[in-house]
């Protein structure tokens, strides 16, 4: 049951209103509401930060199909756990989201076992094989909230753009993960001196900048947005950002492995630092925040991909590109994004994990605006701590962060006005 | 007084000291006089059991590592893929854990995977020598082909090396870049834009597009095959092009300096990349390459079973 809370003396930030001063928050009957509940919990937040509950619209939760990797109830720990309210999912399941029937029973199962809010995205096309066009209109009517064949990219053009053309006439984005096929071919890592020295099939950041080009060009041309997904290359945010300043109608994702790691980590062969798109070089590091800072990318996001350990636990070449990311999520982009590099303020940062996300899928969430649902992440940007993989809430432990001290931490996640997990005492359920 | 090698295992020589490489090279000179005796054996590994485990085709390397058992007295033990069970969907690792079951002391392995072998070397408690990984490393193949320079010219250190051909793909190439830089050659690499990338410059060595202007300069010229189970039509247009372009042709050979060696890992192509009377001539030492890979491979077995490093080996038993 929702309970009515008074979250006491935080330091309120709604990037939504542009609103960030000490105050008193209110919750009653699961939304925000302006005036003091009668019987309420108290949460003291003094000293600490109160923010719209959490966006990440990059997860895989598995289901259905590979529940050995990750469940919907599992991957919903992990987000609580790591301060997020709202997850997106990849449509890249067994069977794939590309009909309504599976996005139904991913709704049904996220409403019995999911502890965050779950929301879907659809296949572009059938089986995301790039081929037929899967039925957008039904799975528009089944509530998606995007469509993306993530972890494959379109490779026909024809495909792409009318999927687009086709997709405007239900108002439901694009995203894309950028990989021109013939250009990635079979590299398992950044394509350069790393890739040289390991002796590793490369993947050139190029084959992401020729389809961030495509992308752009798509949206320029049909006046419909395109959502560029976890973007690694420091080309591809030069593009980007020129695109924007014309006013395109596209946009970008950065996640916390593409601005913390770079080739260089995969020298001991650690499978663990193996995701699509590869970790990169500094010069792409750099760029990529800068892209943060000038505005160019405005979504941050996890790509959450978990596997198996026995998957990951075999020859580079051969293991499933993915790592965890959730727990992690918030913590390294406060370390690199706040407090190293000093590339964004926290409201800033916060607004790409909350209002932005919303705005871009259209999702009525991410706002602390008297009458919205309560959904809220109470974090402290300095909590200084280590990450221990052991305690993760996934099935899964392929992580590249294990052992990482790191300041910044969710310390209550709250899902339409309901404590759903806490780091004093855990999950609630 | 020799460094020590305190390593179980021979993965990369890019993870190793110029002292420890040093070591094998010295400790490979002490082993060669074995194989010139008329009893070729020795009982430094009796009672060891080696399992060459080659998940890719190789004649010449397997052959020379189970020879370097052999006259080191270990029994010996061949296993190829299509006879393991990798081909029912075993993984690598669980196969190797069953040899490691069966009591291997040593496991030699090639596999088409860059890092299997530190993969293996980092989760078994039997020694892990890499024999080719990829395109990774092909450390005792690199060390061979030190010790012959060494053997021929008599040092390493200030020696001009061009490597020819298809370094992209070359973990042979690899290997000697590591080993060569660290012992302070300088080492040019040849061949086409698409087989030599730029960004091999970052290996601290030199990256040229025409043998022509390299010829000249050189004290060996190491030649790599043009792997044709790899090659990709759209690296090159093909092998008549590449022997115009890049080819050790007579006329070629003929601007060699005179004590210039002439090096191939092999198997050679005939006509594509080495002429044939020149890979026959006097300056080349292919084949002498080939007799020192024992020595070298005994040295990395020797002392990756916890033997000490020596110069001279007791020709008595």
């Amino acid at each position: 049951m929702s309970e009515a809370l008074h979250i006491k003396g935080g330091r309120v930030i709604d990037p939504a209103s542009g609103s960030d001063t000490v105050r008193d928050l209110f919750v009653e009957n699961g939304v925000i509401t302006d005036s003091k509940p009668a019987k309420a919990t108290v949460i003291d937040a003094a000293g600490k930060v109160v923010s719209p509950g959490l966006i990440d619209i990059h997860v895989h939760f598995r289901e259905p199909g590979q529940s050995h990797k990750e469940t919907i109830a599992s991957g919903s720990r992990c987000a609580a756990f790591g301060g997020f309210t709202t997850v997106v999912c990849m449509p890249n399941t067994s069977p794939v989201a590309d009909s309504p029937a599976t996005i139904a029973w991913i709704q049904e199962r996220a409403a019995s076992n999911s502890i965050v809010n779950v929301y879907c995205t659809g296949a572009i096309t059938r089986g995301i094989a790039g081929e037929e066009m899967a039925p957008i209109g039904a799975l528009a009517a089944a509530g998606v909230v995007a469509l993306t064949d993530d972890g494959r990219c379109v490779q026909n053009h024809g495909v792409m753009l009318r999927a687009v053309e086709y997709a405007k006439q239900f108002g439901l984005p694009i995203m894309d993960h950028c990989q021109e096929a013939t250009l990635s071919s079979d590299g398992v890592m950044n394509d350069g001196e790393w890739s040289t020295r390991l002796g590793l099939p490369g993947w050139p950041a190029l084959a992401e900048d020729l389809i961030v080009a495509r992308n752009i060009l798509l949206a320029e041309q049909t006046g419909h947005p395109i959502h560029c997904q976890h973007i690694s290359s420091a080309r591809s945010v030069r593009l980007l950002r020129e695109a924007r300043r014309r006013g395109v109608s596209i946009t970008a994702e950065a996640c916390p492995h593409h601005i913390c790691l770079t080739d260089g980590d995969l020298k001991t062969f650690d499978t663990n630092f193996k995701m699509n798109p590869p970790l990169r070089t500094q010069a792409d590091i750099d760029e990529i925040i800068a892209g943060i800072a000038d505005g160019t990318i405005t979504i941050l996001a996890s790509d959450h991909a978990p596997h198996a350990p026995y998957e990951k636990e075999v020859e580079f070449d051969k293991a499933p590109f993915g790592i965890l990311g959730l727990e992690t999520e918030l913590p390294v982009f406060l370390e690199i994004l706040f407090h190293r590099r000093k590339a964004r303020t926290l409201p800033e940062i916060l607004a790409m994990l909350t209002v932005n996300p919303a705005k871009l899928l259209g999702l009525d969430r991410g706002t602390l605006a008297v009458g919205a649902v309560a959904d809220i992440t109470i974090l402290d940007p300095d909590h200084a701590w280590t990450y221990d993989k052991e305690d993760s809430p996934s099935l899964s432990r392929n992580t590249p962060f294990h052992g990482m001290a790191l300041r910044g931490r969710a310390l209550n996640t709250i899902v339409g006005g309901k404590i759903v997990w806490d780091l004093e005492n855990g999950f609630r359920n | 007084m020799t460094p020590a090698w305190n390593h179980k295992d021979l993965c990369a020589l890019g993870e190793h000291t110029p002292g420890e490489l040093l070591t094998i090279l010295d400790t490979a000179t002490a082993f060669k006089g074995v194989g010139e005796r008329n009893l070729k054996k020795v009982p430094a590994l009796r009672g060891k059991t080696l399992v060459n485990f080659f998940v890719e085709p190789s004649t010449r390397t397997r052959i020379s590592f189970e020879l370097a058992a052999l006259r080191l007295s270990a029994d010996v033990v061949n296993i190829a893929a299509s006879a393991s069970s990798l081909e029912k969907g075993e993984t690598l690792l669980d196969t190797a854990r069953n040899l490691e079951a069966l009591r291997a002391d040593l496991i030699v392995i090639r596999h088409k995977s860059a890092g299997s072998a530190r993969f293996l070397a980092d989760r078994l408690q039997a020694s892990v020598i890499n024999a080719g990984d990829g395109a990774h490393e092909h450390p005792t193949q690199g060390l061979l082909d030190a010790f012959t320079i060494r053997e021929k010219l008599g040092r390493i250190e200030g020696i001009r090396v061009a490597i020819v051909g298809d370094i992209l793909f070359s973990r042979v190439a690899r290997s000697n870049i590591h080993l060569l830089t660290k012992l302070g050659a300088e080492v040019t690499l040849v061949g086409p834009p698409t087989l030599v990338p730029e960004s091999f410059s970052s290996l601290g060595v030199s990256v040229a597009h025409s043998i022509d202007e390299v010829i000249g300069r050189v004290d060996v010229v190491n030649l790599l095959r043009i792997q044709h189970e790899r090659q990709r039509k759209e690296y090159f247009p093909g092998t008549g092009e590449y022997t115009a372009r890049f080819g050790l042709t007579k006329k070629r050979a003929d601007r060699l300096p005179a004590e210039c060696l002439i090096m191939h890992p092999g198997p050679m192509n005939r006509g594509v990349e080495i002429d044939s009377d020149v890979a026959d001539s006097g300056r080349s030492v292919i084949l002498d390459q080939v007799t020192n890979g024992l020595a070298v491979r005994m040295a990395v077995l020797y002392l990756c079973s916890g033997g000490a490093p020596f110069a001279r080996i007791e020709t008595n038993q």
